[in-house]
């Protein structure tokens, strides 16, 4: 078949269209916004545009690459502080999500089939409630004159209020709590798949059930395990709302970096340079999904 | 540990979980019904700040605007998330799927604020080139529409590998024609995942804080955006009020959404059953 008798058949039997659309849309709000993002983060801030990448003289282009928010941002001690500190966060708010969430999916996956539905619908619920107000809730809950403070206080439990907020206690909390159900989700789409009879043939064996579940249990979730710690450490690390409005100015996160040198600084080279090396660091976690993602759904 | 005390264990930890997810929403409601000043200090029960927010004309057009938006941006990602899902599943090999099927997960996963600043980025520089699109409703409805059908898409999918393709291709043998097959067959199967896509990609809109900021222009702020620029200078009641109808509409149409999609379930298993015990006989 000629390439051109191969193209009109796609052409008639939709397959150009059904690929080409969703092509054609993620191309133009994805891939080249990233590659634009890479461009300008080379050029610099000239009065109010961003400078011209290739400049004409006498005819002949001239490539100017402009390699000075990359040399800011490695010798500039705050920022290379604020990139480990944001990972930090992330890390920490991923174990901690690991630990409350894995024994969660657990249960749920081995609680009665018929409260499974419901069980499920109560983790997704607060998902679809606004996010922004539920960690404006925990402010109300945190503050010192919070709704939790006051309780403690009027039982006599504490004489003075708990420093709660503005901390890294806060920005925890917030990130935790709104990351969970991403940890959740896969965990207990993996382990509600998994074959007890594996676990039966181990007991009959005389395994002890605690020694069956790292030996057994714990292996065969790895990829649902995977999946849940990339989905929630990747969109933490460059998290904004939660350390804005939970944070206070202590805690360091390079999304707020990123907001500012955008927003306040009107420096749009220096944040498009700050979101390519923000990017960097997380190719390698996407990767990682990328793969235990297509383990899932080969189980 | 004995078998009743594991059981205890596991219902108090799932207990406790729930209790930590639902604590923050619980008190949100509880004191929107508060008439002290204070948001924190409970007085007693008034509905002031409901009337407030009634008034509260800043903020109601910022309503009015995210729904708009909402709606919009839920429709093209179902739109572009139904064509996504069918190039990713029913074509296996294609040049560029794994390009495509990597582009339409980064909005999943990508920090909202990298996403936001590509995307404008990508637009001022369209801007420059065209004198076309000016910063406001239509830029933030992209936005969203873009993570929408990322997510859209997810849902599409799972929805797409339950059905079987046995239905299309018996359609095929009689004769239908592919546009055919997707009217009369795979679409209506559809409808449920199409139906809980647009409302989670609605609510995503309505939700959205980040991507909406760096894409709206002057005199464009979407509900988000006001709350957001309210709780950043502190607590306030109306902030309250607003969350609990926000809330209470949200719960109302995601139940209401699961008894649709159960019943529809139940109808189709029902006629298939009735099908093939009519064939059989």
């Amino acid at each position: 078949m000629t390439k051109l008798a191969r193209f009109s058949q796609s052409l008639t039997s939709g397959k150009l269209i059904v690929i080409g659309v969703p092509m054609a849309w993620f191309l133009l709000l994805v891939a080249i916004p990233l590659l634009i993002i890479m461009k300008i983060s080379l050029s610099e801030m000239e009065a109010t545009s961003v400078s011209k990448m290739i400049s004409w003289t006498n005819g002949l282009p001239t490539l100017k690459l402009n390699f000075s928010n990359y040399q800011f941002i490695f010798s500039d001690a705050l920022y290379v502080k604020t990139y480990i500190s944001s990972i930090k966060y992330a890390l920490i708010t991923t174990l901690i999500c690991l630990g409350i969430g894995y024994p969660f999916a657990y249960f749920m996956a081995r609680a009665p089939k018929h409260i499974q539905p419901t069980l499920l619908m109560l983790i997704m619920l607060p998902f679809w409630t606004s996010f922004l107000l539920r960690i404006y809730a925990w402010k109300t809950l945190l503050v010192s004159n919070g709704v939790i403070n006051n309780l403690l206080m009027s039982l006599h439990v504490i004489n003075a209020p708990l420093d709660m907020m503005n901390n890294s206690f806060s920005l925890t909390i917030g990130m935790v709590y709104s990351y969970l159900p991403f940890m959740i989700l896969p965990l207990y789409a993996n382990l509600s798949k998994l074959d007890l009879r594996y676990l039966e043939a181990a007991a009959d064996l005389g395994t002890s059930p605690f020694k069956a579940f790292w030996l057994i249990t714990v292996p065969l979730s790895k990829a649902g395990i995977i999946a849940g710690s990339m989905l929630v450490f990747i969109p933490a690390v460059g998290e904004y709302v939660i350390p804005e409005l939970l944070g206070g100015p202590s805690t360091l996160m390079i999304g707020r970096v990123l907001w500012d040198e955008f927003f306040s600084n009107n420096d749009w080279p220096m944040a498009a340079a700050v979101a390519v090396v923000m990017i960097a660091l997380i190719l390698v976690p996407m990767a990682i999904l990328n793969r235990a993602e297509a383990k899932l759904e080969e189980a | 540990m004995s078998q009743a005390s594991n059981k205890v264990f596991a219902n108090g930890w799932m207990a406790a979980v729930y209790l930590f997810l639902y604590l923050p929403i619980i008190t949100l409601v509880v004191f929107s019904f508060n008439d002290s000043k204070l948001v924190t200090v409970w007085s007693h029960a008034s509905t002031r700040w409901y009337s407030a927010l009634m008034q509260d004309s800043d903020l109601l057009s910022a309503v009015f605007l995210s729904l708009k938006i909402a709606f919009l941006s839920a429709l093209m990602s179902v739109f572009f998330g139904t064509f996504t899902a069918f190039a990713l599943n029913r074509y296996t090999r294609f040049r560029g799927r794994t390009l495509l099927s990597s582009m339409s997960t980064t909005p999943l996963v990508m920090p909202d604020v990298i996403v936001g600043l590509s995307l404008l980025l990508m637009l001022v520089s369209l801007q420059h080139w065209l004198g076309y699109p000016q910063r406001g409703l239509f830029t933030i409805l992209l936005g969203h529409a873009l993570l929408g059908t990322a997510y859209a898409a997810v849902v599409v999918t799972s929805r797409l590998k339950e059905m079987d393709g046995k239905l299309d291709e018996a359609a095929m043998d009689l004769g239908a024609k592919p546009l055919q097959v997707f009217t009369l067959v795979t679409f209506p199967l559809l409808i449920p995942a199409l139906v809980s896509a647009f409302l989670l990609t609605f609510t995503l809109s309505f939700d959205d804080v980040v991507l909406s900021s760096f894409l709206s222009g002057p005199g464009y702020n979407t509900m988000p955006m006001v709350i957001f620029s309210r709780a950043r200078l502190g607590l306030n009641p109306t902030i309250n009020a607003v969350a609990t109808v926000t809330i209470t509409v949200v719960t109302i149409a995601v139940i209401a959404s699961s008894f649709y999609t159960s019943h529809i379930e139940r109808k189709r298993k029902r006629e298939m059953a009735f099908a093939y015990s009519d064939a059989n006989n």
